[in-house]
């Protein structure tokens, strides 16, 4: 089955086109925040050198998020419009899941971070399983500092993967036992959403497009002030 | 290039909006969900709340604009988003739908402006309104006087230098408690008040094109802090008049100037009865039309969006599809 594969939920955008022998094209591109300028020619694009219809994609795979708001949106907003009007389902994975599976041939624990701006970041943890990654706390969002507690609490060896541990270096690389993945593990790539996609397909892990729901992790201003002075 | 069929979407403020309008003029089907009640509590648009909302409802809308117009997927010939001005998360929505559609359906793609969509909502129950004509675009976000010479060929002649005449609305009705949005509160007070009971001032309406509205709404403001027991119904009754006679006697002014064959309404304010009234009267009495258009087509929807783009087909041919969303698009001017 192929599947096009829409990462937008980080400063970088992408796309690719992959099935069962790995990704046959992709694209990205790091101009800052300008998601919704990139998306749509990425795809026309890749779909090019892929030497595919739109018609012949059997899936979308997209990052739902944790990420900043925004490209998540337009990232989120394409893939449904894509499997709505192609009539095919949608595998939505976490941008979390997305760091942590490249990685997985560690024998350490991995946490990814991906900067949540306004001194926080999104994350998660996972250990290294045969063949992937297994998430062993839910997606959150907090202060770096109190990631830094947590993982200098369970005092094992941690890889830390993601722009959000990038944002905050300084925190993490005098712990000891704590590894900084390299930057260029540091976004989620479009082609590790195709595989990740590919192998939940097989399983027929997916749902229909109305099923996906973005995963912001906080709430919009208003409503968490609203909320705290109601209460 | 021309399209028989364009399907419109509209996201750029709290209206999540899809239509089929058939030659720029016949509305196959034009759905708006809309979110006024998400904002009411907080007493106006929240822009992450809007954005939140338009993701959920933007496919069902399409789905059901499509279903109404009776037709399959493949018949429609063109599609066209709001890509400014507005909310910028709000409006990337709607533009993101529409270029991911038009890929896989293989149509055009129109990144259409919203003030010159809300020019077009005239046309779509009066095809041959004849020009010049002058427009008064007044909603939440803008109040503008338009000069349409021809199709796709504007003057604005001037614009607020404050508030948006909608806006005025809002916060009146906010400092007096009651409720979001003003313009609809308060046009149903005045039902019941004096219109004449207080005299609030009617800021340059004698002189140039521009509005101003800041200053009557802290004279209303002053009013009531120092009258706590003035009748409600009088006050929203004397502050209405007030915003219409400024810019009715503005677009009165400039149809004589240009000699303009009709004076028409446009944006949500235009569903304001004091200000539908007295644009009645005015044209009636110098002789030329008047358009009011239809509450449903003052207020934002995607057949205006519609309509406007198959003008701007035939004009431009399809937008690339690199565009992104202009937060602070202006009408583009002859
Ligand atoms: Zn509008």
């Amino acid at each position: 089955m192929l599947i096009l594969g829409i990462e937008s939920a980080t400063a970088r955008v992408g796309c690719a086109i992959g099935g069962h022998e790995g990704t046959i094209a992709s694209a990205h591109s790091s101009r800052g925040r300008r998601h919704a300028e990139s998306l749509a020619p990425q795809i026309e694009f890749v779909a090019e050198q892929a030497g595919v219809q739109l018609a012949d994609i059997g899936a979308i795979a997209i990052d739902i998020g944790p990420g900043l708001f925004t490209g998540l949106r337009v990232g989120v907003t394409t893939a449904l419009a894509l499997a709505t009007t192609l009539r095919i389902p949608v595998i939505g994975v976490t941008s979390l899941d997305l760091l942590a599976f490249p990685v997985g041939h560690t024998d350490r624990m991995i946490t990814a971070a991906v900067d949540a701006r306004r001194g926080e970041v999104f994350h998660a943890t996972y250990q290294p399983v045969p063949g992937g990654v297994q998430r062993i706390t839910e997606p959150a969002v907090g202060k770096p500092e109190e990631l830094r507690s947590a993982i200098v609490a369970e005092a094992t060896d941690v890889l830390i993967v993601g722009d959000g541990a990038l944002a905050h270096r300084q925190l993490f690389e005098d712990v000891s036992g704590v590894e900084i993945a390299d930057e260029v593990l540091a976004f989620p790539s479009a082609s590790a959403l195709v595989s990740l996609a590919h192998a939940r397909a097989m399983r027929e892990e997916f749902v229909r497009p109305d099923e996906i729901e973005p995963l912001y992790l906080r709430r919009p201003d208003a409503v968490a002030k609203w909320d705290t002075a109601s209460s | 290039m021309t399209a028989d069929r364009i399907l419109g979407i509209e996201t750029s403020c709290d209206e999540t909006a899809a239509a089929v309008v058939r030659r720029g003029t016949d509305v196959m089907s034009s759905v708006v969900s809309s979110q006024i009640e998400i904002h009411q509590r907080y007493g106006g648009v929240v822009p992450e709340v809007a954005s939140r909302a338009h993701v959920e409802s933007i496919m069902p809308v399409i789905a059901q604009s499509i279903v109404e117009a009776g037709i399959d997927d493949h018949e429609i010939d063109a599609i066209a988003a709001t890509h400014g001005p507005g909310l910028v998360g709000a409006l990337l929505v709607g533009v993101s739908a529409a270029k991911a559609i038009s890929l896989v359906w293989d149509v055009p793609f129109i990144a259409m402006n919203h003030l010159e969509s809300h020019l077009y909502a005239a046309f779509l129950e009066e095809p041959d309104l004849e020009m010049p004509l002058v427009v008064l675009l007044v909603s939440g976000g803008h109040t503008m006087l338009i000069v349409m010479e021809d199709h796709l060929r504007y003057r604005v002649l001037g614009s607020t230098l404050d508030d948006a005449a909608g806006e005025a609305f809002d916060k009146v009705a906010r400092f007096m408690d009651l409720g979001y949005p003003g313009g609809p509160v308060i046009d149903r007070l005045a039902i019941d008040g004096d219109p004449t009971a207080i005299r609030f001032p009617r800021a340059m309406a004698n002189d140039g094109w521009d509005f101003s509205f800041s200053g009557l709404k802290t004279s209303v403001v002053n009013h009531v802090r120092k009258h706590p027991d003035a009748d409600v119904n009088d006050v929203a009754a004397s502050f209405q008049e007030a915003v219409a006679d400024v810019l009715v006697s503005k677009a009165r002014r400039a149809a004589r100037e240009v000699g303009a064959k009709g004076l028409c309404l446009a944006g949500g304010v235009a569903a304001n009865s004091r200000l539908r009234e007295k644009t009645l009267d005015v044209c009636v009495e110098d002789g030329y039309r008047a358009f009011l258009p239809s509450r449903a087509m003052c207020t934002d929807n995607a057949a205006m969006v519609a309509a406007a783009a198959w003008w701007r087909l035939r004009a431009d041919g399809p937008s690339p599809l690199d565009i992104g969303a202009n937060p602070s698009l202006w009408l583009p001017v002859s």
